[in-house]
């Protein structure tokens, strides 16, 4: 990309290595991985199962740590730090989308909206301000009060959108985002993704083995063995065109 | 931030209502027994110490009956057969170191105000003017509003405060009301002494008391006070002995009780303290059956939302927070669980009282503000200790695994 040479990355991995100590057996889930995404992208990290890309993802989103290597985001060296500010990067800077949705049962719409801003103690109020106008910004200002039983999946994903976007973060990280949802919703999912890339500027990070998906992104980072294999430019199909 | 804990905390209680029924079920079997027991107890402390704080601290008295007469329903009570007399009075007031000696007449009669009944402790008092002054020193039997009952009239009254509580009309100092059948002047009020049973009474002369009940020539209590400079023991002692010859009794099987005050109320405070005490330890094994009933369930609770707490996580929770959340949830159970057991014991109490009056006709439970805000934050604090453990392998949670978790 332009930028590549004048910007510095928001996410950078440094020879990344993942061992995890199965009984006898080490997996090493990451091996010596190297990666640079930048602000206000929009990347695919895509891969076959056990190929090691949610391990990528869960250093990414500050879940974990690396055995080896470095891991900055935004200059920050995440292997270093203390569980309580891995817990503060993840509330402020990072939004996750997950396949399975993840919302709180026992919450509302609205309330799961507003959990991640009560973890970084935003006032009640602006919390709930906050809540309405992201669930009104993805289409489910009519359900704010219902439970995530009460909605469908594309419902729930779209909660999980706004409860990503709870604390304004730089970097969404959307795992397998459309895997439980059915092509359709599927697709008003990603829309709903690429307007946040376009109209808000957020880098976003997904996840996913769906090849038809890799036309909304910019760049696929594509994961064999726990390396990356290739990190290629991609011209987005459908929308690009869309908009000349 | 707090109360958002809480918030949390009481959706993850609302998730499984069952579970938590069961739960708190351990916690306030316990919290029942101590607030129902330890307010009974209470209640019988206090009701003697009112007592006897009301007679003070020179003044003995002598009642019919032997020792534990007081246990086996009060002085004057008809369980006893034993009686005092003109003649023991008379014996009384002989027994050097005595300033004054007062015989004092007890009975329960009904009193009807505009046509309402209600039964009420009837006091004869004797109306000479000695007699009056020494008995005017103990708050018991003190005159607050309008005056004594003169001397020789044999239809004056005084009335305490509660009296008429609980009848439609309250006639006060100048107003008429009708006992056993027989009509009243009111002529003045006692004080308030803060025990339900004195507050209660009506005091009439004992001539007529004593006429009215078809009780001539018998005292329910004698109330002797010591003149100064004199050992109350010394004294006490002496009148027994004088009493036994007088009565011809020997030593060990007196038909008449001499109390000091002092003596009773240490006796009393040593029993109910002893009982406090045996309670506290059964409560507490009560208390730490119900905590490990919350540690079972907080355990499960945490595994159950293993999930969440991986989301929980993810979206910024810190350890500290869900370590906090959990905590505060057990503290809840505990806490709810205390809230019912308080309620439940106080029920308890009433129920104790009730059948207690049928033994000791002043006795009322008492219940202090501090039992009940101990017995809830007890509650509270067994839970969250209780919760400790669960809510620190909660909070140790690695969020990859968590998230995992299915």
């Amino acid at each position: 990309m332009a930028e590549e040479g004048t910007r510095e990355p928001i996410i950078e991995l440094v020879d990344v290595w993942k061992i995890y100590q199965m009984g006898e057996v080490q997996v090493k889930a990451l091996r010596g991985l190297s990666l640079n995404i930048y602000p206000h992208e929009f990347v695919a990290v895509m891969g076959p199962s056990g190929s090691g890309k949610s391990t990528l993802m869960n250093m990414i989103g500050c879940l974990d740590v690396p055995t080896k290597g470095k891991v900055y985001l935004e200059n920050r060296d995440i292997s270093q730090l203390h569980e309580s500010d891995l817990a503060q990067i993840r509330g402020q800077i990072i939004g996750f989308v997950f396949q399975t949705f993840n919302l709180m049962p026992g919450l509302t719409a609205l309330e799961n909206v507003m959990l991640p801003m009560t973890f970084q103690g935003t006032d009640r109020r602006d919390r709930e301000k906050r809540g309405r106008n992201l669930l009104t910004l993805v289409g489910l200002g009519e359900r704010m009060n219902h439970k995530p039983t009460e909605l469908s999946g594309g419902q729930q994903q779209r909660v999980a959108i706004a409860r990503a976007l709870a604390n304004d973060p730089d970097v969404i990280l959307a795992d397998e985002p459309t895997g439980n949802l059915d092509s359709k919703t599927g697709k008003e999912v990603m829309d709903m993704l690429t307007q946040l890339h376009e109209e808000e500027g957020k880098t976003i990070v997904m996840v996913t083995h769906d090849q038809r998906l890799s036309t909304y992104v910019e760049r696929i980072i594509q994961i064999m063995d726990g390396k990356t294999t290739e990190s290629l430019n991609h011209n987005r199909g459908g929308i690009e065109d869309d908009e000349i | 931030m707090i109360e958002d804990y809480f918030r949390l905390a009481v959706d993850g209680i609302k998730q499984r209502k069952l579970r938590t029924w069961l739960t708190m079920m351990g916690v306030f079997v316990g919290i029942i027994a101590v607030v129902s027991l330890i307010s009974l107890g209470q209640g019988l402390q206090k009701l003697i110490d009112d007592q006897f704080k009301a007679v003070g601290g020179d003044v003995l008295i002598v009642v019919p009956g032997g020792k534990g007469s007081f246990m086996a329903g009060g002085s004057g009570s008809d369980i006893i057969s034993a009686k005092l007399h003109q003649s023991d009075l008379d014996v009384i007031k002989k027994v050097k170191g005595i300033d004054e000696a007062v015989g004092i007449f007890r009975s329960t009669g009904t009193l009807e105000v505009y046509d309402k009944k209600k039964s009420i402790p009837v006091f004869g008092l004797p109306t000479d003017l000695k007699s009056q002054k020494s008995l005017s020193k103990i708050d018991l039997y003190r005159v607050d509003d309008g005056r004594y009952i003169k001397q020789g009239s044999r239809y004056e009254a005084q009335i305490g405060v509660e009296t008429c509580s609980g009848l439609d009309k309250k006639p006060g100092v100048g107003d008429k009301i009708e006992l056993e059948g027989h009509v009243f002047h009111i002529v003045g009020m006692n004080m308030k002494t803060g025990n339900p049973f004195h507050d209660a009474k009506v005091t009439i002369p004992i001539e007529t008391g004593q006429k009215i009940f078809n009780k001539t020539d018998e005292y329910s209590l004698i109330i002797v006070r010591i003149q100064k400079g004199f050992d109350i023991d010394t004294v006490g002692e002496r009148i027994e002995e004088r009493l036994r010859k007088h009565r011809d009794v020997s030593e060990g099987e007196e038909d008449f009780t001499v109390q000091t005050p002092q003596n009773i109320v240490e006796v009393f405070k040593d029993i109910v303290n002893m009982v406090t005490l045996v309670l506290s330890g059964i409560a507490g094994i009560s208390l730490m059956v119900g905590g490990v009933g919350i540690m079972t369930t907080m355990y499960t609770s945490v595994l159950e939302r293993t999930r969440q707490i991986g989301v929980m996580k993810a979206v910024g929770a810190r350890n500290s927070d869900i370590l906090l959340m959990f905590v505060i949830e057990a503290g809840l159970l505990g806490l709810t669980g205390g809230v019912i057991g308080v309620i439940l014991g106080l029920g308890m109490s009433k129920a104790g009282e009730y059948f207690a009056r049928i033994y000791i006709e002043d006795f009322s439970v008492y219940v202090s503000l501090e039992l009940v805000v101990g017995a809830l934050m007890f509650s509270f604090i067994v839970g969250c200790i209780s919760g400790y453990l669960p809510a620190r392998q909660a909070s140790k949670m690695h969020p990859v695994d968590a998230l995992r978790y299915r």
